[in-house]
């Protein structure tokens, strides 16, 4: 045991002791929700030899829109095997929320272990559709926009404001593609030139092909262990130091796109820049976004960015910002980094954001 | 002056692809055949019909795949005498949850042949199927179940599917 590290948020050291996560794919249509999450929940208690009796809460984050079915987050449940009955919750979010949650509980030190999984198909029906119904359902979801479109108008005014040009994100889109050839669970990783990038057709201008994330099939766990639980179950766990999210007006039209006020104001609030930080694994699903992100975060040029290629490698939905976590405490139980910042996004134009500090000892 | 706008319909409709899986691609094609298709749970050994292909008490996958008879037991019943939108069976008809044979979780079914009043828990059912040329992947192969004519099941042999 080599001690805690000091904590921003919260009283009690958590760790994140395992991840497991599916094989990113785009289309997975043998198996079905339960059957996708049962062999990466067998993997995040079995590397770590434990069973779900050994967690004392259980939280997952998914959406019956994905599906197209009512309570599809129930019968995922099934991939767990929940009797004797256990406390048991579930957030219409990313998993990263759902783990946010079961930090809360652990603070309260009822409980020692919990898992956290998420799962998030794109494949069953038309994501630009389903995505335009999380927009405000009176002025903005009757006119259908597709999150690619409303991504390009932030990309845009991110051009017009003078600080990013269209070879920025292929640099970035490069760069997350590159960084995923070393990433066994990237969908899409290939070794191309910001400049032959460029030369790709606009989806929607001025956003071209690579600076959109792949459409993913796939799901995600994550087991939370507090205090000297956590280091029973991992060699240097991953301490979740400081975790915080905000949440920016649903009026897209009343947002500076340019900017991520909520991203910084959860960023201060986790302590980011209370240390020096190695790595950051950010959810930036659109390549541009990663420059907003970094701007907010305060992120020096020395931060290795999204080491796994982030969202622009596999951009499984609901499931992408709980991986930057996983991702993040793997690069920590390796000894890649010491401390690690983790960002988690929803809604349209980073709407929402989650930052969660993660550090070993 | 045009009038003010008070209010506007916004319909909505998405279309999906639904994916059966592994497991149920089995009971659905099982069904295609005339027959039913339960999975065995490697650890409590529960068969499950129509089950998504884990065992929801362990968390297993259940990977041995079980033949089910045609008969079973009914364990619990209502009559349905209220009309409503898309009812395709004349009122009053039977809805029953069916325990079949050799299976630890049961199912809806449509009972028939059967006068209402005698509808009893513990009934013993077997499965009426469509003619083999209407078979499909669906439960609509299954026409209803209708009494088997064997003396009823006693209560303890299905108390633990109510
Ligand atoms: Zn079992």
């Amino acid at each position: 045991m080599s001690g805690f590290p000091e904590l921003t948020s919260g009283h009690r050291p958590v760790g994140v002791v395992s991840f497991a996560q599916y094989d990113n794919v785009r289309r997975e249509d043998a198996h079905n929700e339960v059957e996708m999450l049962m062999p990466v929940v067998a993997e995040v208690f079995g590397s770590i030899g434990i069973t779900k009796d050994d967690v004392g809460f259980i939280c997952s984050g998914s959406t019956d829109y994905l599906v197209g079915g009512p309570f599809s987050f129930v019968t995922a449940l099934d991939a767990v095997g929940v009797w004797p009955p256990r406390a048991e919750s579930h957030v219409e979010m990313d998993g990263a929320w759902a783990l946010y949650e079961a930090w809360v509980l652990l603070q309260e030190g009822e409980i020692d272990a919990a898992l956290v999984y998420c799962f998030g198909r794109s494949s069953p029906g038309d994501l630009s559709e389903i995505m335009a119904l999380q927009l405000d359902p009176y002025y903005m979801a009757p006119l259908w926009p597709d999150p690619t479109s409303l991504a390009a108008l932030q990309a845009q005014a991110l051009i017009d404001s003078g600080r990013a040009s269209e070879s920025d994100f292929a640099a970035i889109a490069s760069r997350a593609r590159r960084s995923a050839l070393a990433n066994p669970k990237a969908q899409l990783a290939y070794d191309r030139s910001p400049e032959e990038l460029l030369g790709e057709d606009y989806e929607v201008a001025p956003l071209r092909r690579h600076a959109l994330p792949p459409l993913t099939d796939g799901c995600a766990a994550v087991v939370l262990a507090a205090g000297d639980r956590a280091y029973e179950l991992c060699e240097r766990p991953a301490f979740i130091t400081g975790i915080d999210h905000r949440i920016e007006t649903h009026a897209i039209g009343a947002r500076d796109l340019t900017r991520s006020p909520s991203t910084q104001l959860a960023g201060e609030k986790a302590g980011v820049a209370t240390k020096k930080v190695d790595q950051a694994e950010l959810h930036a699903p659109y390549a541009h976004q990663e420059m907003i992100l970094v701007d907010a975060l305060n992120l020096s040029d020395d931060v290795a960015l999204s080491p796994s290629g982030g969202a622009l490698a596999a951009n499984p939905m609901m499931s992408a910002g709980l991986i930057r976590i996983g991702e993040s405490a793997r690069a920590i139980w390796s000894g890649q980094a010491d401390r690690a910042v983790a960002h988690a996004t929803s809604g349209p134009c980073l709407q929402q954001n989650l930052v969660c500090v993660l550090e070993g000892v | 002056m045009t009038e003010p706008v008070t209010m506007m319909a916004a319909t909505t409709r998405l279309d999906y692809v639904f994916t059966a899986g592994v497991a149920q691609s089995k009971n659905l094609h099982g069904l295609e055949e005339g027959k039913f298709i339960g999975q065995r749970c490697p650890k409590c050994k529960k068969v499950y019909t129509l089950s998504r292909g884990s065992c929801p008490v362990d968390g297993l996958p259940t990977d041995e795949i079980v033949e089910l008879p045609n008969t079973g037991t009914v364990t619990t019943y209502c009559v349905v005498n209220v009309p409503f939108a898309g009812q395709s069976i004349e009122i009053p008809y039977i809805c029953a949850q069916i325990l079949l044979d050799g299976a630890n979780l049961s199912f809806m079914g449509l009972i028939q042949e059967i006068p209402i009043d005698q509808i009893r828990m513990g009934l013993r059912v077997e499965a009426v199927w469509v003619e083999p040329d209407e078979l499909g992947p669906t439960m609509a192969s299954v026409k209803y179940f209708r009494p088997s004519g064997e003396p009823d099941a006693e209560f303890d042999s299905y108390k633990e599917y109510l």
